[in-house]
């Protein structure tokens, strides 16, 4: 990432994806999410050892031919285990973002769309959720209920509803009292078809962009988790996981420590570069 | 005016009390009524069933969730936050200290954080879209976008790796000197206030270009005033408002921030006690730890939003 972006006067870059206008720094972040995209899908084959596996004689080694990014605290490869790693890291962020925007989205319609009481309601008990620190509601789900795969997705998507509910919810009122749906409302349409076919068409732009950054935060949340030990458990490991695994070797500055959070570094900040560097007309709707 | 400036405050105040009843509840559900039977868990797996349905007596575990609810909130308005499983000692006895150093933790570092990231941010927004500008914009970018985590560690890395000025990972609760009282503290504080001055970098920037692009300050650049005087004399003071508000929600992402320091540097704090707590399933310790986080958090926001509401002068 040696190219430099401004938020400031997007210009508009020589590349076209899509049909839209995306420059170089947007290219480069789309790059580095597709790269760990396919390492996520493609990572039990690429692998150059068993993630179990000591092939090392020392622990912490360094940088070499044989091993790529050294070893780990028993001397296991760290290469294969960031690549299996970028499974639960990137695995475990997706489910819940796709949980957290499909009902955020989904309750933040209904809202906008019934109004009164059922949008009071929501709206109140959400807020009251949101007014929970996240790494705190994780700490109290982990110690009730104990850390799982399952529970973890689950709790993330818990945590970020609110956030996307609300933001859904202040685009769909707006679209909400436009003519054609005030039309389509006289015509008898059932809430269902008010949601797919008149709102969700108009702000799904805006939302997934959303989603986006929200996922960024989601990979940040679940490497904390994993980094206090609370988050993935052995023998499987994301990356925050294996920052923890390895942590021992900070004062010899390992590389086994190092690369795990490089990884988890260079996915958040290539979303944010892809983010902000996405074209206008995507972007944000409310601005057109 | 006044009138209704009041109302908007109360209702603001009134709202955040609903939230601290609806988030109590949240937490005491969230502990106390997932699986797990607690007498159960205190006396062990060898206790006879009499013993255990004697403790459940004792415990008032029998009664309706409701009971149990308002009998606990009623305890913690007294003050009385419960007995650890863990120790068996009061949990304010434990939580008092460690509070005490939360605070010095947090306070140290606003102290040094807020100074310094409103005049970052300020200046950000005075020299816009120039090298400093964009160097900033990027800085912040890398910070937000990396977990506290990885701050703190890239921190050991320089300071006490490469640099050799600070000791590694440890605390020491021994500190007689200014010196102590430096090592201890700086790796933290340094951590943390990379973490929050981000975000109140960001804030306080796009508070002040805002009102940069108001029509009285191009009314000001055109009557020929300097870029200091036009920031500081006529940007500025309306931009007050959303800065104070901006560093209140800063502050808020402190909570987060302390809870992987004080893990990561082993500092004795409510943070690292919670956590432990969590490991040792410990209830009314998570309990209380979680109501302290979740009210200091809420009075930041409210703070804000009060903030924002008192600072509108179209409310005056």
């Amino acid at each position: 990432m040696t190219s430099v972006t401004t938020s400031a006067g997007r210009k508009p870059g020589p590349t076209s994806l899509f049909g839209y206008r995306i420059n170089a720094v947007g290219v480069v972040g789309a790059l580095i999410v597709t790269f760990w995209i396919v390492v996520a899908f493609a990572a039990p084959m690429i692998i150059p050892h068993p993630v179990g596996d000591i092939v090392d004689t020392d622990y912490f080694g360094p940088m070499s031919r044989e091993l790529w990014l050294g070893s780990d605290y028993l001397g296991r490869d760290m290469t294969s285990r960031i690549l299996m790693g970028a499974r639960y890291t990137l695995g475990i962020s997706v489910a819940s973002v796709i949980i957290a925007g499909a009902s955020g989205v989904t309750l933040g319609m209904i809202a906008a769309i019934t109004g009164g009481v059922v949008d009071m309601v929501l709206s109140r008990l959400l807020d009251a959720l949101s007014s929970i620190p996240s790494k705190l509601f994780s700490l109290v789900v982990v110690a009730a209920v104990g850390s799982s795969i399952p529970v973890l997705i689950v709790t993330m998507a818990v945590i970020y509803i609110p956030g996307a509910y609300r933001f859904a919810r202040a685009l769909a009122v707006n679209i909400n009292t436009m003519d054609f749906v005030v039309v389509a409302r006289i015509r008898g349409e059932s809430l269902w078809y008010l949601i797919r076919a008149e709102i969700l068409p108009n702000i799904i732009g805006p939302v997934l962009v959303d989603l986006g950054l929200r996922f960024v935060f989601i990979v940040l949340l679940l490497s904390g988790m994993s980094f206090l030990g609370l988050g993935v458990r052995p023998p499987y490991a994301d990356w925050g996981a294996l920052v923890r695994e390895n942590i021992g070797g900070l004062p010899y500055a390992a590389p086994a420590v190092i690369f795990p959070s490089l990884a988890i570094a260079s996915l958040t900040i290539a979303i944010n570069l892809l983010i902000d560097n996405l074209p206008t007309k995507i972007r944000d709707r409310e601005a057109s | 005016m006044k009138h209704r400036i009041v109302s908007l405050v109360l209702s603001r105040l009134a709202l955040a009390l609903v939230t601290a009843i609806i988030v109590s509840f949240a937490v005491f559900f969230a502990t106390a009524m997932l699986p797990g039977d607690t007498a159960t868990i205190l006396l062990g797996q060898a206790a006879t069933p009499e013993a255990v349905e004697g403790l459940r007596k004792a415990m008032h575990l029998d009664d309706p969730a409701i009971f149990r609810f308002l009998r606990w909130l009623a305890g913690v308005v007294h003050g009385d936050l419960g007995v650890s499983y863990a120790n068996n000692m009061p949990v304010a006895k434990l939580i008092g200290g460690r509070l005490i150093n939360t605070l010095k933790l947090a306070g140290l570092t606003a102290v040094i954080a807020v100074p310094l990231a409103l005049t970052l941010g300020i200046t950000a927004a005075m020299l816009r879209n120039t090298l400093y500008d964009r160097c900033l914009t990027i800085a912040i970018i890398g910070v937000v976008s990396v977990p506290e985590f990885m701050i703190a560690t890239l921190a050991v890395l320089l300071f006490a790796v490469y640099l050799n000025w600070l000791p590694a990972v440890s605390f020491t609760s021994e500190i007689r000197t200014v010196h102590d009282f430096a090592r201890a503290y700086a790796m933290p504080v340094v951590t943390l206030t990379i973490v929050i001055s981000a975000q109140m970098i960001r804030m306080s920037r796009a508070a002040v270009v805002e009102t940069l692009n108001t029509p009285y300050v191009e009314m000001a650049l055109l009557k020929g005033a300097s870029r200091g005087r036009i920031v500081l004399r006529h940007a500025l003071p309306n931009a007050l408002g959303p800065i104070v508000n901006a560093v209140a929600l800063s502050l808020s992402y402190l909570l987060g921030g302390v809870i992987i320091v004080e893990t990561i540097f082993n500092y004795p704090g409510v943070a690292k006690l919670m956590v432990d707590a969590v490991s040792t399933r410990d209830l009314p310790l998570i309990q209380s730890c979680a109501i302290i986080f979740c009210f200091g958090f809420l009075l930041l926001t409210t703070t804000a939003d009060v903030i924002a509401i008192l600072s509108n002068p179209r409310l005056r």
